[in-house]
């Protein structure tokens, strides 16, 4: 097994650099879409409402890896160049912002009603009151189960091996085809993920028990 | 001289098919301390929730503070700057301290200077004697606590009216007198008052103006005095002897 990862290093190093980049991208855009869809979705007025939902409802129920194809395929059609990594990282941002839209909803709607109350009596607007009182409580509640969402990010980003995105699952393909080593390099990329989410995994746990 | 600050005009209001407020005519001038007593159900938070707008009216005029609450075109926020509120559960927003709670909303809708928000925040604590909690969090307090500085978050904003909806319900009987007399003191600084009340004693004492309010409408509008001493509808007969018999046996 340390022979696969010696002789292969340059290339598991690579892929793992190349999930760590499309994660943390993904990352970055599926929180801020996914926070904005939230607040759309509770938003008073229907219309914003409505999109919300319909966008989240789309891109939660389809598979992942059928998003990520539409980009990498169909969308290119329409004369948009994209690399793999970039389909994939978009299919991964968009896929992943609905499940944080809906558990910033959720968060959102955990505040109680009396926040916005209170603020809106004390002369706030609306957007007042939800970017000073209601959003950072809500946000505080649901910094678990993003944490969740965050580690389930990291292990989508394997669709990128589909896409020829050169991600760590993607080598580890290549590497186990030259090799035929195929059981020990799967193991050694089950390691290089664990690496990657193991810590996070554990960061939330500790936050979660301080928050509580 | 006495200026109309509150004016409801044959005001209704529906949840539904419930008919919650019917046929409300109500003057209320500047300056008046307006206590709001009858039995739960009855519509007295539904009615002092319309006058900022926390619940709109179905039909009807009302007018606060000049500005006419049944046109949609009417701005609340305006309105909600000149009349605070203080609610049955405090809510004191939870993420902010106490000292936070009160200098937010002068900060950011009045755009009123750090150092004179602060001064002003400082001064209102020490009037309802929590200044040594400026810097707590609204958990760490006690449900007196809460509404004391609840109270102070209101006046911050120099308000023409503040609404207070059960303002002591929720609260341990050690932790009223306080409360009352942080009620006391902004009633003797000429802001208007309307008090959703069971306190008999502050309606008695410190209003102005007594209204008895059971399904939906007003049946009686006096003297506190001449309430308690000569209720005229038997309704507030049956009321009121529940009341005191309650106290007595409580």
């Amino acid at each position: 097994m340390a022979k696969i990862l010696v002789d292969n290093w340059p290339q598991f190093i690579h892929g793992f650099w190349n999930t760590v980049w499309c994660s943390l991208i993904a990352l970055f855009f599926s929180l801020l879409l996914g926070v904005i869809f939230a607040l759309m979705e509770v938003a008073p007025s229907k219309l914003a409402s409505a999109i919300a939902h319909i966008y989240i409802e789309i891109f939660r129920n389809i598979p992942l890896l059928v998003i990520t194809m539409i980009f990498y395929l169909v969308v290119p059609r329409s004369g948009i160049k994209m690399s793999g990594f970039a389909a994939g990282t978009i299919g991964l941002a968009l896929y992943s912002s609905a499940f944080i839209a809906e558990t910033v909803r959720a968060g959102i709607n955990s505040v109680g009603k009396g926040q916005m109350e209170g603020a809106r009596s004390n002369g706030m607007t609306y957007n007042q009151a939800m970017r000073y009182v209601i959003l950072p409580q809500a946000l505080k509640i649901v910094i678990p189960p993003l944490g969740n969402q965050f580690v389930n990010l990291i292990k989508n980003s394997s669709v990128l091996a589909f896409v020829a995105g050169f991600d760590l699952m993607y080598e580890a393909d290549t590497i186990a085809f030259s090799s035929l080593e195929t059981i020990n390099t799967y193991i050694i990329v089950g390691v290089f993920y664990l690496i990657l989410t193991l810590p996070l995994s554990y960061y939330m746990r500790y936050l979660e028990k301080r928050l509580a | 001289m006495a200026t109309p600050i509150i004016e409801f005009k044959h005001v209704e209001k529906y949840y539904g098919t419930y008919h919650a407020l019917r046929d409300i005519n109500l003057t209320i001038d500047s300056g008046q301390v307006v206590s709001i007593i009858g039995p739960s159900g009855s519509g007295k938070s539904t009615l002092i929730r319309t006058i900022n707008g926390l619940e709109p009216i179905n039909s009807g005029k009302l007018i606060v503070n000049g500005f006419d609450l049944a046109d949609k075109k009417t701005d609340l926020n305006k309105i909600r700057k000149d009349v605070g509120m203080v609610f049955q559960h405090f809510n004191l927003y939870d993420n902010h301290t106490v000292l936070e709670n009160i200098t937010l909303a002068p900060k950011i809708v009045l755009k009123r200077p750090d150092k004179e928000n602060k001064e002003r925040a400082m001064d209102l604590l020490k009037r309802v004697g929590l200044e040594n909690r400026a810097n707590m969090y609204p958990a760490q307090l006690s449900g007196g606590q809460k509404q004391r500085v609840a109270i102070a978050r209101s006046l911050a904003m120099d308000p023409k009216v503040i609404l207070f909806d059960e303002p002591t319900s929720a609260l341990d009987p050690e932790m009223i007198q306080d409360v009352l007399d942080v009620m006391r003191y902004v009633a003797d600084q000429g802001i208007t008052m309307v008090v959703v009340t069971h306190e008999m004693g502050f309606a008695r004492e410190v209003g102005d103006r007594l209204i008895f309010f059971d399904q939906g409408q007003v049946l009686e509008d006096e003297k506190p005095e001449e309430f308690f001493d000569h209720p005229q509808s038997e309704r507030a007969r049956q009321f009121l002897s529940k009341v005191i018999t309650e106290k007595l046996g409580g």
